[in-house]
């Protein structure tokens, strides 16, 4: 409650810091040409120094920018697979709240499978059946995130449904389609922009996880969790910096992107939401 | 008293039967990806043993069922299931079985103690953070629980392999025991030596899911009205948290513990890889990337019952400790 | 006239809020109220539900929310009553009887939990009350949600029996019961006022409370606005000081049922001076100056300018 002020600014800076990352990691991978993340052999596994802030790779590639396309990469990965995820989790949760009983039962089945699979083992099954690739991470990832908030949109339709005002139009004769576009929308929209955006941080997490397994993304793309898969090999020789620059920023955008998540869900519904 | 185990054997039955449905759909499910996978089973196996003959290749599509249906395959694969055969895998060249049943144990060994280990630490740090609302304490702990919660399992065992095992030299790189020493030579202390940095990554990567939740509930019980006539009766705080505060949040947390295998189990497979700990979450990743498919499924469906069992336990416990549910039962 | 045990002066307790425009406020609930209680007595604070009473209760007993901002002072025999005094006062002098089953663990037996955690009765003298009070026997081992809501009232009662405490505050001990167990309830404060102790006894119902209460500080927006004998309260009007306790009788329905116009105003927007003053017939320019300070006429207390 005493922070109910300082959340909206925080909300804010949140935001701005974000895009600033973002944009940097964007602008970064349109510039950036190949040929700057060209290897340069002459100049393999050098620490950070002002020339090459995070250091460089085994082939002496800067690891400064392919962090950064690693970034834009993962990303973009990121953002394909929450929006999906948050699209189904919209429809499978409207559909399961509005309609009918089997409907329902076979839903909130469907969402006992997927919890009742670890999601990881589920990633990588998917990412077989799919042949690896970018293909088999975002299917994997979309079709693992999207059950906790269908189940979230799920209880506040059905929540909403027994509100007196939905009654009312009923009364009113007014249409299933005028209620949902009028009562049930304004409503879930907030619900759905939090949830997409929680999504996010989780699909980033997984991705990167499942690219440092070596599913996903083949080995010359920059993305984070090849490049702290390549990094693990020369960790017992004392080489730190390509395990911890690209992490950490991941970490960053990450824990940004939660808070700001976080934040907007307590600004929406601030009684039910845990602090 | 009998009528109560009476109908936890019910409840029990009842589970099993919807357990073990899950598990058949699960294993149509993997059977299916498996099928539509682009990559050829045979050519993996032939690429692993070098080059066969046409009569042995044809032998092995044979043996695999490749030129059947896949519906007649799956039936097959499903009947030797039930009779305990899960195949041979092709990575490993033994019996399924045989490796999951090998694997686990040394898996177990590291879910359980990270397991309990995230569980102690959450739950007292749970506590501390519910008792100190708003405090320093609690602000601090918070912002760990949230920037824990943000770090990818494998980053932050390549950060702890990096510091205590590079660096500070006090953990082994991986392995679950020395290297070149039988298993049977290798001791407890050894195991126990080379199981603590993975079970502290997986327990740091848990605890703060557990920490916040019992802040929560904490927090709850403290402004609930009981508590407010408990205080007004002479109870101090730390009575409370005692007498009122575990009795009530214990559950919730314990709850939360077992119905969380599935994060646990996922969280493993990054572990074991990050520290090359030989438990099953290794194993299931090199099956899927040598397209070990024999491996890939059991390991499916053997982790799938591990979540179901541990969902079973969390909802169990709920009916036989709390009043409400069991007394309306009996 | 006996010493008083517990005096409440100029008691104010505000939250501070954050309303939809983003501005810091403070929210009076409660603000300078007063009252004296005397061994012996059943003083009733009487309102209408949601003005906050309940948190009267907290502030005695020293239990507010951290956000609380207290102000005014409070005496216990004299001495006065400060944090720490509370805490020693907790449970050993000061008892609560609150108002439904929420208060009890719902994971706790009645058993355990009536005997409270220094067990300072013996297990004898909580069997003996449970069966004066008509508890069957067994209901020590029962949890609180198989017990019914009379079953609760008696309960939740014996816990301020079974305490030394020679203060006790009830808080809406009657809601939700019928007539027979409100009159039930209300006696057994009536029998402990009567041995010796001491009873605030928080209620909604006036008309009730005035059968069995001492005095009636009748509670508006925040304040006591009047304090005055119960034997004035079945006079009527006519012994009765503040307009608005005179428009609370004239609304119980066996005078007439005669409702009085307008809101209680919530605790965010009181108006300036006597709160009283929008719903006032005899409201003057001059009431909505200042508050008006408390005055004592025919032996009762009142904060009305034109009391007489």
């Amino acid at each position: 409650m005493t922070k109910y002020i300082n959340r909206r600014v925080l909300v804010i800076i949140l935001t701005v810091l974000i895009a600033v990352v973002v944009a940097s990691a964007f602008l970064a991978s349109i510039f950036i040409s190949d040929s700057d993340v060209e290897p340069d052999f002459s100049n393999t596994q050098l620490p950070p120094s002002l020339e090459h802030p995070f250091g460089t790779d085994w082939l002496g590639r800067d690891l400064f920018l392919r962090t950064l396309k690693g970034l834009s990469t993962s990303l973009t990965v990121g953002v394909i697979a929450s929006v999906i995820s948050a699209v189904a989790a919209i429809l499978i949760g409207v559909a399961s709240a509005v309609g009918s009983k089997f409907i329902d039962s076979v839903i909130t089945w469907l969402i006992d499978l997927i919890m009742g699979v670890p999601h990881t083992v589920l990633i990588i099954l998917i990412s077989f059946a799919c042949g690896r690739g970018l293909k088999g991470l975002l299917v994997g990832i979309a079709v693992t995130h999207w059950t906790s908030l269908a189940r979230l949109i799920r209880g506040e339709v059905l929540q909403l449904r027994t509100q007196q005002y939905i009654a009312v139009s009923r009364r009113l004769g007014k249409s299933s389609g005028w209620i949902l576009v009028n009562h049930l929308l304004p409503h879930l929209v907030p619900q759905f922009i939090v949830g997409l955006i929680l999504l996010f941080p989780h699909a980033i997490l997984h991705e990167a996880s499942i690219s440092f397994l070596g599913y996903g993304l083949p080995p010359e793309q920059p993305a984070i969790g090849i490049i702290l898969a390549e990094s693990t090999k020369y960790l017992s020789a004392g080489i730190w910096w390509p395990a911890v620059f690209p992490g950490l920023l991941l970490v960053v955008i990450v824990l940004l992107i939660d808070r700001l998540g976080e934040n907007l869900r307590i600004l929406i519904d601030p009684y039910s939401a845990h602090e | 008293m009998s009528s109560i185990s009476g109908r936890l054997l019910q409840t029990f039955l009842s589970y099993g039967v919807r357990i073990l449905l899950l598990l058949l759909v699960v294993s149509i499910i993997a059977f299916a990806l498996v099928c539509l996978s682009p990559v050829d089973p045979i050519q993996q196996y032939i690429l692993g043993v070098g080059s066969v003959s046409a009569e042995q290749r044809e032998e092995l599509e044979d043996y695999w069922g490749v030129n059947d249906a896949p519906v007649e395959r799956y039936m097959n694969w499903l009947t030797a299931l039930l009779h305990g055969d899960f195949g041979v895998s092709l990575l490993y060249r033994r019996p399924v079985l045989d490796i999951i049943g090998e694997r686990f144990l040394n898996s177990i060994a590291l879910m359980f103690s990270s397991w309990l280990l995230s569980g102690v630490i959450g739950f007292t740090l749970g506590c501390l953070m519910g008792m100190y609302r708003e405090r320093m304490t609690d602000r601090i702990l918070k912002k760990i629980c949230y920037i824990l919660s943000s770090i990818p399992t494998f980053w932050l065992g390549l950060i702890l392999l990096l510091v205590f095992s590079v660096y500070l030299k006090w953990f082994p790189i991986g392995f679950s025991s020395p290297i070149g020493i039988t298993s049977s030579e290798v001791s407890l202390w050894q195991r126990l030596y080379h199981l603590a940095l993975p079970a502290i990554t997986l327990s740091l990567m848990s605890f703060s899911q557990i920490a916040l939740h019992t802040r929560q509930k904490l927090i709850d019980v403290m402004e609930s009205d009981y508590v407010l006539f408990a205080r007004s009766r002479g109870e101090s705080r730390f009575t409370v948290l005692r007498r009122h505060g575990l009795r009530n949040i214990v559950l919730p947390a314990l709850t939360l513990q077992f119905a969380s295998f599935a994060e646990l189990f996922g969280g493993s497979v990054i572990a074991e890889n990050v520290f090359s700990y030989p438990g099953l979450g290794s194993a299931v990743s090199a099956a899927g990337l040598n397209s070990d498919v024999p491996l890939l499924l059991g390991i499916t469906i053997f982790s799938t019952l591990f979540v179901c069992i541990g969902n079973m336990i969390a909802n169990l416990l709920y009916g036989v400790v709390d009043p409400q549910i069991r007394e309306a039962q009996s | 006239m006996k010493e008083p045990l517990l005096e409440v002066v100029d008691l104010s307790v505000s939250f501070k809020m954050y309303d939809s425009l983003l501005e810091r406020k403070e929210l009076k609930v409660i603000s300078d109220l007063s009252l004296t209680l005397y061994p012996n007595e059943v003083l009733a604070v009487a309102g209408s539900s949601g003005s906050g009473k309940s948190l009267l209760a907290s502030a005695i007993l020293g239990l507010l929310p951290p956000h609380a901002k207290i102000g005014g002072k409070m005496y216990y025999q004299g001495r006065r009553l400060t944090p720490a005094l509370q805490k020693e006062l907790r449970g050993s002098q000061l008892a609560l009887v609150p108002q439904s089953i929420s208060y009890l663990d719902p994971l706790m037996k009645i058993g355990k939990q009536v005997d409270g955690h220094k067990k300072p009765h013996p297990a004898s003298d909580r069997i003996k009350l449970f069966e004066h009070l008509g508890l069957p026997k067994g209901t020590e081992k029962l949890y609180p949600f198989q017990l019914s809501g009379g079953m609760a009232r008696r309960v939740l009662v014996s816990t301020a029996i079974l305490s030394s405490a020679n203060i006790i505050i009830a808080d809406e001990p009657t809601p939700g019961m019928s007539l027979e167990q409100s009159i039930e309830a209300l006696s057994m404060f009536r029998q402990m006022a009567d041995s010796g102790k001491a009873v605030i006894l928080i209620t909604h119902d006036i008309d009730l409370a005035f059968q069995f209460a001492d005095r009636i500080a009748v509670f508006y927006a925040g304040t006591t606005v009047e304090t005055a004998s119960s034997e004035d309260f079945r006079t009527g009007p006519s012994a009765l000081r503040h307009p608005y306790s005179k428009a609370l009788w004239n609304a119980l329905p066996q005078n007439g049922f005669v409702p009085l116009p307008g809101f209680q105003p919530y605790a965010g927007d009181l108006p300036q001076g006597c709160p009283f003053s929008p719903r006032c017939p005899m409201s003057t320019p001059e009431c909505q100056k200042t508050m008006p300070p408390t005055q004592k006429i025919r032996g009762g207390e009142v904060r009305c300018i034109y009391a007489t």
